[in-house]
């Protein structure tokens, strides 16, 4: 059954009828990473007005693998639950070479068991469990067929003009959170550059629904034979959909590669010929973003920001790492419990994590359209060696899966500690007990003493627990003891092997402080 | 420097011509195959990052 993409609910804003109270905070863009801000605000208590031009989800499956660091975050927003429901988890990548598979890896064993690696999901179920979950929180005012059309900031908040089928309003806020995606009318409005990158590369993206036994897991081909001298991509979504992505090459014509008698000989050759066409899209890659995601009191998140090549599941999951890399930070801003400047660390870490996935998704492009010659060439003989060698394996690169970016940081340190879990580093996770680990940790920053007592006097919430095997691998390594200070979003943000309460006090102030 | 310039090869006359005689018959499209994928085993038995740079300088004459 293809997708039943149902109006989403309209009604007049007050806004028509007389001035609105000034709002603490306006989020445009209702798309996974706007809803998400939303959600995580609200968790935190910050109520925010989300306008969203459309009047359905989005169209198409568009981003469909969600890591496990994704998982976590929904988990905080209350819709793990419903997402696991649906969606399909996997953890194995199979890599071919012409019609010969040359190696497959496991990614299991990077996950700690409470959630797999990847789930995949259409972007429009995300959409829709995210909504009904919007759409029930107190908090958040969810404005569907609301189009932002002006925006005027000054130091202290943001004017903004908003369309709707009942004609103009205006609004003001504190802070205006874009999250406005890949054409973001923010970004054109405030007159900003997007820098970067365009490939003259062509993608052709599509859903297919058919009743097979492929298992759940990522198929990528080099040079196959159905599809030769390019690239393919197979992967399972929920309710039988798959998504097959091939590449085109360079400046093929998006408008007649996408008309279906063009593309549905293309994917029986992949497939054969029982399924049906649900959608295709032709993109390009691009590697861009903004030179600064904060400007005063309007903040870019995901796709407004920075835009990637699709092939590594990084352009959503960024999003979401924006997400939560800013909520807390706002929140506390809001409430007076920090200083703004703390929104300059949301602006220092973001960019630092904007870049390695540019970097590593134009690593990806070159290896999966390498330019003629020598380039070519490598990449040839890199799948070559693959065949027979483990290091070569490592070269192949069919996009490498993100995983969260390690914020730079001077922050307190122990070199016993294991690698993994630096200051700077998403907080693994592992099982305590009966439950897991970061469920324990928040809504505020955390200390998490193992094997030991905090020190005195500390006004923070400390959890106190005793060293498994897991634990002492992901945490404590050579050491017997650790103190780790966790901040609000899972991230490390300074550990000990042994603290005084006097370098504890002065961590927790660097990081309310945003400090590098 | 961690890369060694200094005479380092045992018998380095014979790994020249085994080179050669690798490279013997083959057209010019398999040779470069050839040479990269030996710079690709050579790079992964070299393990070191930093040698590996000097090398690629030195290559470039710089
Ligand atoms: C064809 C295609 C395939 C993709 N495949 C993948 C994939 O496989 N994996 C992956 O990770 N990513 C993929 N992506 C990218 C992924 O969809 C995006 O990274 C993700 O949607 C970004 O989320 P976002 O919330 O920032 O932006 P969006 O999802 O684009 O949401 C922006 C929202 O803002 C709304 N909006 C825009 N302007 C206004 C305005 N003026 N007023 C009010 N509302 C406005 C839009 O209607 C939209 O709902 C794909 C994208 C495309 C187009």
């Amino acid at each position: 059954m293809p997708y039943d993409y149902k109006p989403l609910p309209y009604s007049a804003p007050p806004g028509l009828s007389g001035p609105e109270p000034r709002h603490r905070v306006v989020v445009v863009g209702a798309g996974p990473v706007g809803l998400a801000m939303a959600l995580d605000l609200a968790r935190l208590g910050i109520a925010s007005v989300v306008l969203e031009d459309k009047s359905s989800v989005t169209i198409g499956s568009r981003a469909i693998v969600w890591s496990e660091r994704s998982l976590q975050l929904f988990a905080r927003l209350g819709i793990v639950d419903q997402v696991m429901a649906r969606a399909v988890p996997w953890s194995i990548a199979r890599i071919s070479h012409g019609d010969e598979e040359i190696f497959s890896f496991d990614m299991a064993g990077t996950a700690a068991g409470r959630f797999p690696p990847f789930a995949n999901l259409q972007q429009y179920h995300i959409e829709d469990i995210l909504i009904a979950r919007a759409l029930a929180e107190p908090l958040i005012d969810l404005r569907f067929r609301n189009r932002l059309t002006g925006v005027d900031p000054d130091g202290t908040g943001v004017e903004l003009s908003v369309k709707t089928p009942d004609g103009p309003y205006r609004l003001s806020a504190d802070y205006l959170l874009a999250c406005d995606g890949a054409r973001s009318l923010t970004r054109a409005l405030m007159d900003l550059d997007f820098e970067g990158e365009f490939y003259e590369e062509r993608f052709l993206v599509a859903d297919i629904e058919m009743e097979a036994d492929f298992p759940a897991e990522r198929w990528f081909w080099f040079d196959p034979s159905f599809h030769s001298g390019q690239s393919a991509m197979l992967m399972p979504q929920a309710d039988n959909v798959y998504r097959i992505d091939l590449q085109l090459g360079r400046l093929a014509n998006a408008g007649e590669e996408a008309r279906p008698d063009r593309v549905i000989p293309r994917i029986q050759a992949v497939v054969g010929p029982d399924f049906d066409l649900e959608w295709v899209s032709i993109y390009t890659f691009q590697s861009r973003r903004l030179a600064e995601f904060v400007h005063g009191r309007v903040i870019f998140l995901g796709d407004a920001a920075h835009l990637v090549p699709p092939f590594s599941a990084r352009g959503a999951n960024g999003g979401l790492r924006d997400v939560e890399n800013l909520g807390w930070k706002l929140a506390a801003v809001l409430e007076g419990r920090a200083d703004e400047r703390l929104l300059d660390s949301y602006n220092r870490e973001r960019v630092q994590a904007a870049d390695e996935n540019l970097r590593d998704s134009a690593r990806a492009a070159s290896f999966i359209s390498p330019a003629p010659g020598v380039e070519r060439l490598f990449r040839d003989q890199v799948l070559a060696l693959a065949r027979e060698t483990a290091f070569a394996r490592e070269w192949v690169n069919a996009g490498r899966l993100a995983v969260p970016c390690i914020y730079a940081t001077g922050a307190p340190d122990d070199l016993l500690l294991p690698d993994e879990a630096r200051p700077g580093a998403a907080a693994p996770e592992a099982r305590i007990g009966n439950g897991w680990l970061l469920d324990q940790i928040g809504p505020g920053p955390t200390l998490l003493a193992i094997n030991c007592a905090a020190p005195d006097g500390l006004q923070i919430p400390t959890l106190s627990v005793r060293a498994d095997p897991t634990l002492r691998t992901r945490y404590l390594g050579d050491a017997e003891r650790a103190l780790y200070l966790i901040r609000p979003d899972l991230v490390v943000a300074a550990r000990w092997v042994t603290a005084e309460s006097r370098a504890v006090s002065a961590a927790i102030r660097a990081m309310w402080e945003g400090r590098e | 420097m961690k890369l060694i310039t200094a005479p380092n090869l045992p018998d380095h006359d014979g790994f020249l011509a085994e080179l050669l005689a690798a490279h013997r018959g083959l057209s010019d499209a398999e040779s470069q195959a050839l040479n990269a994928r030996l710079i690709l085993i050579l790079a992964n038995h070299v393990g070191d990052r930093e040698t590996l740079t000097e090398a690629l300088d030195l290559a470039r004459g710089r």
